[in-house]
């Protein structure tokens, strides 16, 4: 029972911290989105700007009263559920937002699906063989991997998959999935590029995680009972490691969700990321604050289930 | 990029300069020689696709919009390959001292819902940009509309506040295509146009398929066009090359040798009247002095600019503002040449030196590259032009016009007036050199009300003259758009308002095999 009310305190503990800190976010966003050069008057008016039409323009817009008040009815409709009302697209925004933060999670989701049993198989086999020939190849690779950019690999993917072999489509706009086949032929890609860059990071993590719990004395202690090496490394060492491999996962799907703009330009993927920089050269205000919130909540929850998988998943409490 | 090509497309879109038609023209090239197939569906990628997308004219704000309405709707004028009015829904115009316009209507024109067009729809169609409600983009142009009635079973008489002889351009536009009378629900579209709504997805897709009852006899010839947004130019170029899309709109010129050397596709060039202009201004030392500004003007190598900035896809401009491909083209006017002895003549004369500031942005096309090009010139001449790169990025708001010496950079205008009027007169709101001249000013109000078109184009020429003299804005070349596309994709030409056709394209062309 203690370690249920512990595990219970923790968890309303990060909840408590996670609001805190999306309130100081708000703050932060909301600030410095104002103190970008130029407003949405201007650059809706581009060079066609006049000061007559920029003020009436901004009056319109509400862009003319003081800030601390913008941002109390702003926060306000935030905890209403109101994102206010897009300045280019003159609709609100949790209708922008709701076309494309499905797609956002859906992406997210396949490369996860994907890349996170790959990326555990080969950080606990290049740790369990630490120092061998296979740890030395895996690690070769995935540092390969980290060093390439993903608009590089994403480029060569098209001009390779698409341009000269035909297989898959140059674009991924996601409208017309009717099957199975066409959805692989969509996401083949987008996935492929972006497991690139989360596979690498997830394996280094996770190697380095085993490693650190092999290298523990209850470790020498269950190969001096006899057990055989795998069994060290599933049973023994893994479920004490899980922690921080939790924190890399969580860390790397944070990225999928708001890093991915490089991916969803050059594959034309209607997804949040490119909606915020969109937004952010159009000084779509109310966009780019909400988009920054959505990215930032999902960090947060991210990290939390991480916190929470490495609290229930700790044998020391688990047993205790 | 992106940025410059939305600012332009505000722009454009705020003047009601624009974007329109084509008429039924005779192009150059191969196509001609082939018999139009008909049917087949072609799927076409312009550079953006928003929420913002409409089915309302009136709120048409970039290339993807004019495309989708004019696929939809035809307007009562269509312009052709030099910018010339023709007749397209009204089949003849009259017009009373270029202020009272008649405009007789074709008969048995049908909308898509089978109802037949009437003279209320054009009433209707012309009156509502200047609602405010209706947040026409073209509102302050239409706002010359003093009365517009129905004259007759077929016939529509505008009465304007003004003389204006362009009036047949201006109603060219994409803006001003016809609707149903009362029209306000624009969720859906009835418009006369080639093509009928199938879907509508805002920031996803438009597809239209064949009008069978279209006004002009034998066309459209495709079944079916698919129109989709790439804002980015190599996935645009690379999703044509690899058959998803059979064509695209705006290609870089450094695009434009892969394109070519892949067998099966092309490039459209379309020779424009846009172009990034060197603003001199008027009232800032030191280019108010008349000598200064000629020496800038010869320091252009107009040239390498074309060649090397713009790979060729350019045309050498005269520094003054209308292309030779426009109907009002002087073309008795010297070409000035690059010439460092005169223009270090004038420099002497205007006894600069030392380090004058130069303004460039990514925000005006090509303005980075020419003013490095012009920067060594000058320091063959003992100048120092000092190259400021600031971002684009806000460029419009913070940098241009407020300098001594920048650049800016200006859409094709379907109208001279409009062009004049908007970027030369003394009182333009964007007369970037804060240029000030009597005579061009009273040129400019006469010719806008000469309704013969003889003496008008003397005006404009006379006009041409007076800019490339004695304004301080030096036009090195006329910039092409360049589309690019799959050569099935037949009967391609080019109407100079812009890339695809100046937005027509979907009537003109046609599959082969």
């Amino acid at each position: 029972m203690a370690d249920k009310a512990l595990a219970a305190r923790l968890v309303l503990n990060r909840i408590g911290v996670g609001a805190l800190t999306l309130l100081v976010v708000s703050a932060v966003i909301f600030t410095i989105t104002n103190l970008l050069p130029g407003d949405a008057a201007q650059e809706a008016l581009g060079q066609s700007a006049t000061p007559e039409t920029v003020a009436a323009l901004r009056a319109q817009l509400g862009l003319d009263k003081p800030g601390p008040i913008r941002y109390a009815s702003w926060l306000g409709g935030l905890v209403t559920g109101n994102l206010g009302q897009s300045f280019t697209a003159s609709m609100p925004v949790t209708e922008l937002v709701a076309t494309r933060l499905p797609k956002s999670l859906l992406l997210a989701a396949v490369t996860a699906a994907v890349s996170v049993p790959i990326a555990l198989a080969i950080g606990i086999l290049a740790a369990m063989g630490r120092g061998g020939a296979l740890d030395r190849a895996l690690s070769l690779a995935t540092l390969s991997m980290v060093a390439v950019p993903e608009f590089l690999v994403a480029t060569i993917a098209v001009l390779l998959f698409a341009v000269k072999l035909r297989w898959f489509p140059a674009l991924s706009n996601a409208v017309d999935i009717q099957d199975a086949g066409q959805f692989f032929r969509t996401y083949a890609m987008p996935v492929l590029t972006l497991c690139f860059v989360v596979i690498a990071q997830m394996a280094r993590m996770t190697r380095a995680a085993v490693i650190d719990q092999l290298s523990a004395s209850y470790v020498e202690m269950a190969v001096l009972k006899g057990a055989r090496p795998a069994r060290v490394a599933l049973r023994h060492a893994l479920p004490n490691a899980i922690g921080p491999i939790a924190n890399a996962v969580a860390l790397s799907l944070s990225y999928l969700l708001g890093g991915v703009v490089i991916v969803e330009t050059i594959f034309n993927y209607p997804g949040l990321a490119s909606l915020m920089v969109d937004a952010v050269t159009n000084r779509d205000m109310p966009v780019v604050q909400a988009c920054a919130m959505i990215f930032c909540f999902a960090y947060l929850l991210l990290v939390l289930v991480a916190d929470l998988v490495a609290i229930l998943s700790n044998p020391r409490l688990r047993h205790r | 990029m992106d940025q410059q090509k939305r600012n332009s497309l505000k722009l454009m879109a705020g003047m009601g300069a624009i974007a329109s038609a084509g008429g039924i023209l005779a192009y150059p090239g191969s196509a001609l020689a082939q018999v139009p197939k008909k049917g087949g569906r072609i799927r076409a990628a312009t550079t953006s696709s928003s929420t913002a997308d409409t089915l309302d004219p009136a709120k048409g704000a970039n290339a993807t919009d004019y495309c989708r309405h004019n696929m939809l709707y035809s307007g009562l004028t269509q312009l052709d390959a030099s910018l010339a009015p023709q007749p397209a829904l009204a089949e003849e115009i009259r017009n009373d001292k270029a202020t009272t316009w008649t405009f007789r209507l074709k008969k048995d024109v049908k909308f898509h819902d089978g109802s037949p067009l009437t003279p209320a729809d054009v009433v209707y169609s012309l009156n509502r940009h200047k609602d405010a409600a209706n947040a026409s983009k073209v509102k302050t142009v239409a706002e010359q509309f003093a009365e517009v009635k129905a004259s007759g079973p077929h016939e529509v008489t505008v009465k304007l506040a003004g003389p204006n002889a362009d009036l047949p351009v201006i109603l060219a536009a994409s803006h001003f295509l016809i609707v149903k009378d009362g029209a306000k629900d624009f969720t859906t579209a009835n418009g006369t146009g080639p093509f009928k709504l199938k879907e509508f997805k805002p920031g996803v897709r438009s597809v239209a398929v064949r009008n069978g009852n279209y006004w002009k006899p034998g066309r459209p010839y495709l079944d079916e066009v698919e129109m989709i947004g790439i804002q980015d130019e190599s996935a645009r170029v690379n999703a044509l090359l690899s058959g998803d899309v059979q064509m695209v709109l705006a290609v870089d010129p450094r695009s434009t040798s892969r394109v070519k050397a892949t067998p099966g596709y092309s490039v459209l060039e379309t020779k424009s009247g846009l172009y990034t202009d060197l603003v001199m201004r008027q009232d800032a030392s030191p280019t108010s002095n008349p000598d200064f500004v000629m020496a800038m003007k010869y320091l252009i190598d107009r040239e390498q600019a074309k060649n090397a900035v713009f790979r060729g896809f350019a045309t050498v401009a005269n520094d003054q503002p209308i292309p030779p491909s426009h109907r009002y083209y002087n073309a008795g006017l010297p070409q000035r040449p690059y010439d460092l002895d005169k223009a270090k003549f004038h420099l002497k004369k205007a006894n600069v030196s030392g380090n004058v500031p130069v303004f460039a942005t990514a925000a005006a096309n090509g303005s980075i590259d020419m003013a490095v090009l012009m920067q060594q010139s000058a320091q063959k001449i003992g100048l120092n032009l000092n190259v400021n790169r600031v971002p684009a990025d806000g460029y419009w708001s913070n940098h241009w016009m407020k300098h001594p010496l920048g650049f800016g950079n200006v859409n094709p205008r379907t109208s001279a007036d409009q062009l004049f009027t908007q970027f030369f007169k003394s009182d333009a709101p964007w007369n970037e050199s804060g240029w000030k001249n009597e005579q061009f000013d009273q040129l400019v109000v006469a010719a806008r009300a000469e309704a013969d078109d003889a003496k008008r184009k003397k005006m404009y020429a006379d006009m041409q003259v007076l800019i490339h003299e004695k304004c301080g804005i030096g036009i090195p070349v006329f910039i092409s758009f360049l589309d690019g596309h799959s050569t099935k994709v037949k009967g391609l030409g080019s109407i100079p308002v812009g890339g695809f056709m100046g937005y027509m394209f979907a009537e003109h062309v046609w599959l082969d095999g």
